[in-house]
C-alpha cells in the first residue's frame, strides 16, 4: 500500500489550489426529456406503486421507477445502479429525498423490462437489492440518520432498525391501499440530524441516564464553562474532586434536573452517556410537513421507551406495524396519520392503537407544556 | 471468510428490504479480492473491521465511535468530520474513520459517468463505504485517513469540478426538491435558486463564522417534500397569487370516474367511486370550492393554496401564473429548547434572477443573528429570545398579518418611546401640582 500523490504538495498547500467552487450545475446531469421538458409539466400519473409517468406540454411522458434503497451504500452498489442507468436509461438517474433511487426512461415500452430487471437482483442473504414501490398513498423509504455505523452520540442504531422495521412494513412499500401517504424516520439521537420531529411515524434514540464524569481527564479534554452552558437546565456546575491526592477541576451534575439530551457530551467527551440499558428508542406519532388540508405538524411522543433490541427491534416494529394497522382502518380516505388521530382525539388514537398512557407522556417542558394540557369539558369517554 | 464473525448482524440479511449488512459484506469481498488491482490507500480490510465494530455495538447496545478531531482541508473549516474508533486495537482498519462531505447536485440527478468517477476516487483513497445521500442533502464519504482528506479534496477539484458541502457552524449544503425539472406543482425552479445561492454563499458555506449552523432548503411548492418548513433555518416554499387554473372537461372526467383521483396513488384499496364533495370540497380548509352546475367554482381570493384538490385532480387543476415564493424562518428540531416549525417572514417573493430581493431578506437576517446570536443558538431561538419585531427590524420588513396565526392575546406591548405622544420624559413637581402626594 504505497502512497500515491494526488499532485497535492503538503509544504506548498495554496500551490495550484481550487477552492468555492460548489457544486456540478445540475443541467450537466438532466436526462435529454428533462432537459427538453422542464417546467413544461403537465400532470402525472402511477401506473403501480413505485412506476409513474409525467406528461408535458410537448406531449413528451417521462416514466420514472422508483426503487428503494439503505442509504448506506457501497460503491460495489453504486456501481451496479450505474450499470443499470446505462443498461435502460441511457445512463440517467437520480436520488429522492428519502433515499429513493429513481430511474428514468422516455417510453413506455422500456419500463416493463426496466421493472423486471430490477426486481430480479438480490443480494447474496437473500433480500431485493432494488425493490420497487415507494410511490402515493403507502409507506416509502425511511430516512435516517447514522447510528452505531459512525456516530458518537446515538442512543440506538440506524440502519438495523430502519432494515427491521422496512422489513414489517414491506407490504405497504409496494402497496397504495393506506389513507393517505404515511412517512416514517429515525433519528439516533435527540440531535436530530434526520429531523424526525415532523413525521407521520417517528423512531428516536434516546438516553435515560445522565452522564458519567470522567473527572480525571475532564478539565484536560474539555472547556468547563463551554460543557456548563451547553445544558439547557442548568444542572451542571463546576466543582473540584480529589483523586490520588490531587485536586482537579471538574464538574458536579444534578441529576434530578438532567433531560439527558447530550449536548453536554456534545461539547465535552468527558461526559458519556451511552449504557446498553438506559439508552433505547421513543416512537413519536402524528407529525407532518405538507401544508396540504391542515397545517403542517410536530410528532407526538406516543411511546416513552422501548429497549434496544439488537439486532431487529421486535418491540418497536411491533408498535409500528400496529399504529400502521389502526391508522389504516380507521382514518378517512386523504387522512394523514396526525389529522386522524386529532379527528378522534388522542385519548381514542391510544384505544384504538392498544398503547400504554403514562405519566411520561404528558408535557412537563416548560411553556409550550400548558398548551398541551385541555382545557375543555370536551373529551371522550 | 470473514475477518470478524457477526452473528447478531448476520440476522439482518433476511427479510425484503434491501441489507446494509449483505451490502457491506460484498463491498469486503470486492476489496479483498481486488480484481481491478487497486492501490488502495487505506486498509483493505477497513470493510471488514466496519463490520466487526458495528457488531460489537450490536453486542453492547453502545456506540464504539469517539468524539471527532479537528482534521479537515486547508482554508476550510466544514466539509469533514474526524472520526476514530475507540477500540482501536481490535479494529485498526477503522482506527481513523472521518467523513466528507461532497456537496450534491440539485435535485440529486446524476450521469453514471459521474458516479463511476466519485466511486473511483472513493475505492481509490477511502472505504468505498457512501451515504446516499446525508440528512442534509450531501454525498457522504464514510470513512478514510487524515493523510487523504487533501489528497481526495486535491482530485475532487482539480479532476472532478466538485466541491465539498457543509459542517460546524456555517451554511449547510443547501437542498431541494425535483422542481420544474419534473414536476408540475413547482412553482419556482428550485435548482436554478439551490444552486444560484449556494454558488453566492461558498465562503459561508465553507468558512465557519456564524454562531451556528444555518440551513436553506428549497421547496417547489406547499407540499414540502424536503420538509423545508420542519428543518431550515430559511425555506423557500413555491406558492402563486392569481387563480388555480381550472380545465372543466377534466374536472367532469374526474367526476365521471374516467380520470382516477390523485394520480392513481389510492388505487391499492377500493375507495368506492370519486366523490367531489366528501373528497375535494369537504377537505378544503377554506371552504372555496363549489360546483355552479357542471362548473366547478373557486373564490380564489379565499383559496389558501394548500395543494390538495390540485394534488387530488392534477389534470383538471393546475397552479397559478404569477408565480414566486414564501420564505418561512427559524425551523429547527428539538435540540435545545423544543422543536420549532419555520415562522412566515415574506409572504411572497419572485424567484427570479439574479435574485437581489431574496438575498437581501438573506443578509439582513445573518447581520442581526451574527450580532446577537449566542454561541450554538439557532435563528429560531434568537427570534424566540428577542421577539419577532426584531426580526422584522433586521430584514426592514413591514408587518402583515399573515405573519402571525391570531395577533397576541396579552396587551403587553414594548412600546418604544418614540412610539408614544410626548415621550417618556415627564416633570414630577408638574404632576404633583395636580395630585396631591
Amino acid at each position: 500500500m504505497a502512497f500515491v500523490s494526488s499532485g497535492y504538495n503538503p509544504d506548498k498547500p495554496m500551490e495550484n489550489r481550487i477552492s468555492d467552487i460548489g457544486p456540478k450545475k445540475f443541467d450537466e446531469f438532466y436526462p435529454p426529456v428533462i432537459a427538453k421538458n422542464k417546467g413544461t409539466w403537465l400532470y402525472h400519473e402511477y401506473i403501480q406503486p413505485g412506476v409513474y409517468f409525467h406528461v408535458a406540454e410537448s406531449g413528451d411522458k417521462v416514466f420514472t421507477v422508483r426503487v428503494g434503497g439503505a442509504r448506506l451504500m457501497s460503491t460495489t452498489h453504486i456501481r451496479e445502479i450505474c450499470e443499470i442507468a446505462e443498461k435502460h436509461c441511457d445512463g440517467y438517474l437520480r436520488f429522492t429525498t428519502r433515499n429513493n433511487i429513481e430511474f428514468m426512461v422516455d417510453s413506455e415500452k422500456k419500463v416493463k423490462p426496466l421493472v423486471k430487471d430490477l426486481e430480479s437482483r438480490k443480494f447474496a442473504g437473500g433480500s431485493f437489492k432494488f425493490p420497487v414501490g415507494g410511490t402515493g398513498a403507502g409507506i416509502t423509504n425511511i430516512v435516517h440518520t447514522q447510528g452505531w455505523i459512525h456516530c458518537h452520540t446515538p442512543a440506538t442504531d440506524a440502519s438495523g432498525p430502519v432494515k427491521a422495521t422496512m422489513d414489517v412494513l414491506f407490504d405497504d412499500f409496494k402497496d397504495h391501499r393506506l389513507p393517505a401517504h404515511l412517512r416514517v424516520s429515525l433519528a439516533c439521537c435527540l440531535n436530530m440530524c434526520g429531523a424526525v420531529h415532523c413525521s407521520d411515524i417517528a423512531i428516536l434514540g434516546y438516553h435515560r441516564k445522565p452522564p458519567l464524569l470522567d473527572h480525571e481527564y475532564l478539565d484536560k479534554m474539555c472547556e468547563i464553562p463551554l460543557a456548563i452552558s451547553a445544558c439547557p437546565t442548568a444542572a451542571i456546575k463546576p466543582t473540584k474532586v480529589e483523586i490520588g491526592g490531587a485536586k482537579l477541576n471538574s464538574v458536579a451534575v444534578n441529576e434530578s434536573r438532567c433531560m439527558f439530551c447530550g449536548n453536554c457530551y456534545t461539547m465535552c467527551p468527558s461526559m458519556p452517556l451511552a449504557d446498553t440499558e438506559g439508552d433505547g428508542i421513543v416512537i413519536m406519532a402524528g407529525g407532518k410537513v405538507s401544508n396540504r388540508i391542515s397545517a403542517p405538524k410536530f410528532s407526538k411522543v406516543v411511546v416513552a421507551f422501548i429497549p434496544n433490541e439488537a439486532p431487529r427491534w421486535p418491540q418497536t416494529t411491533d408498535t409500528i406495524k400496529k399504529i400502521v394497522e389502526a391508522y389504516s382502518a380507521g382514518a378517512k380516505k386523504y387522512e394523514r396519520l396526525g389529522e386522524w388521530a386529532e379527528r378522534i382525539g388522542w385519548e381514542r388514537f391510544f384505544e384504538k392503537c392498544e398503547l400504554e398512557f403514562s405519566h411520561h407522556l404528558i408535557d412537563d417542558f416548560r411553556d409550550p407544556a400548558y398548551y398541551t394540557w385541555r382545557h375543555t369539558t370536551q373529551f371522550k369517554f | 471468510m470473514a475477518k470478524h464473525k457477526t452473528p447478531m448482524l448476520d440476522q439482518l440479511e433476511s427479510g425484503p428490504w434491501p441489507s446494509f449488512v449483505s451490502d457491506l459484506k460484498q463491498q469486503a469481498e470486492v476489496r479483498a479480492k481486488n480484481e481491478e488491482n487497486i492501490e488502495f490507500q487505506i486498509p483493505v480490510d477497513v470493510v471488514e473491521d466496519l463490520l466487526g465494530v458495528l457488531e460489537l455495538s450490536y453486542k453492547h447496545g453502545r456506540t464504539h465511535w469517539k468524539h471527532g478531531g479537528i482534521v479537515g482541508v486547508f482554508g476550510y473549516g466544514g466539509g469533514v468530520i474526524g472520526r476514530y474508533c475507540d477500540q482501536p486495537q481490535a479494529f485498526p482498519g477503522v482506527a481513523h474513520f472521518h467523513t466528507m462531505r461532497v456537496n450534491q447536485p440539485s435535485g440529486k440527478f446524476y450521469t453514471a459517468e459521474y458516479l463511476r468517477k466519485l466511486c473511483d476516487l472513493w475505492d481509490f483513497r477511502g472505504s468505498g463505504i457512501t451515504n446516499m445521500h446525508g440528512s442534509t442533502g450531501d454525498i457522504v464519504f464514510l470513512g478514510t485517513t487524515t493523510k487523504q482528506l487533501e489528497e481526495i479534496f486535491y482530485e475532487m477539484t482539480h479532476n472532478l469540478n466538485q466541491d465539498l458541502g457543509g459542517s460546524g457552524s456555517n451554511l449547510r449544503t443547501p437542498s431541494d426538491c425535483v422542481g420544474s425539472a419534473r414536476c408540475e406543482f413547482a412553482c419556482y425552479d428550485t435548482h436554478a435558486l439551490c444552486y444560484h445561492l449556494t454558488q453566492e454563499y461558498q465562503d459561508e458555506l465553507h468558512r465557519p463564522a456564524f454562531p451556528y449552523k444555518f440551513k436553506f432548503k428549497f421547496d417547489g411548492c406547499p407540499n414540502c417534500c424536503v420538509a423545508s418548513i420542519a428543518r431550515a433555518d430559511m425555506s423557500y416554499i413555491g406558492t402563486w397569487r392569481d387563480e388555480i387554473r381550472i380545465d372543466q372537461e377534466a374536472v367532469a372526467a374526474y367526476i365521471g370516474g374516467e380520470i382516477a383521483p390523485n394520480g392513481g396513488a389510492h388505487s391499492g384499496r377500493d375507495w368506492g367511486p370519486f366523490d367531489i364533495q366528501s373528497e375535494i370540497f369537504d377537505n378544503c380548509p377554506t371552504s372555496c370550492m363549489w360546483m355552479e352546475g357542471k362548473k366547478l367554482m373557486i373564490d380564489n381570493k379565499e383559496c389558501n393554496r394548500c395543494m390538495h384538490c390540485i394534488n387530488a385532480m392534477p389534470r383538471a387543476l393546475r397552479i397559478g401564473e404569477d408565480r414566486g415564493l414564501s420564505i418561512l424562518v427559524g425551523a429547527k428540531a428539538p435540540i435545545l429548547d423544543g422543536a420549532q416549525m419555520g415562522s412566515l417572514l415574506v409572504p411572497f417573493i419572485k424567484a427570479e434572477e439574479p435574485y437581489d430581493e431574496i438575498k437581501a431578506v438573506i443578509e439582513g437576517i445573518w447581520d442581526w443573528w451574527m450580532e446577537e446570536g449566542k454561541n450554538r443558538e439557532r435563528l429560531g431561538e434568537l427570534m424566540k429570545r428577542q421577539g419577532f419585531q426584531k426580526l422584522l427590524a433586521a430584514t426592514g420588513l413591514a408587518p402583515d398579518p399573515r405573519m402571525v396565526q391570531e395577533p397576541r392575546s396579552n396587551p403587553y406591548i414594548f412600546w418604544n418611546e418614540d412610539e408614544v405622544e410626548g415621550g417618556w420624559t415627564r416633570d414630577i413637581n408638574e404632576f404633583r401640582k395636580h395630585h396631591q402626594r
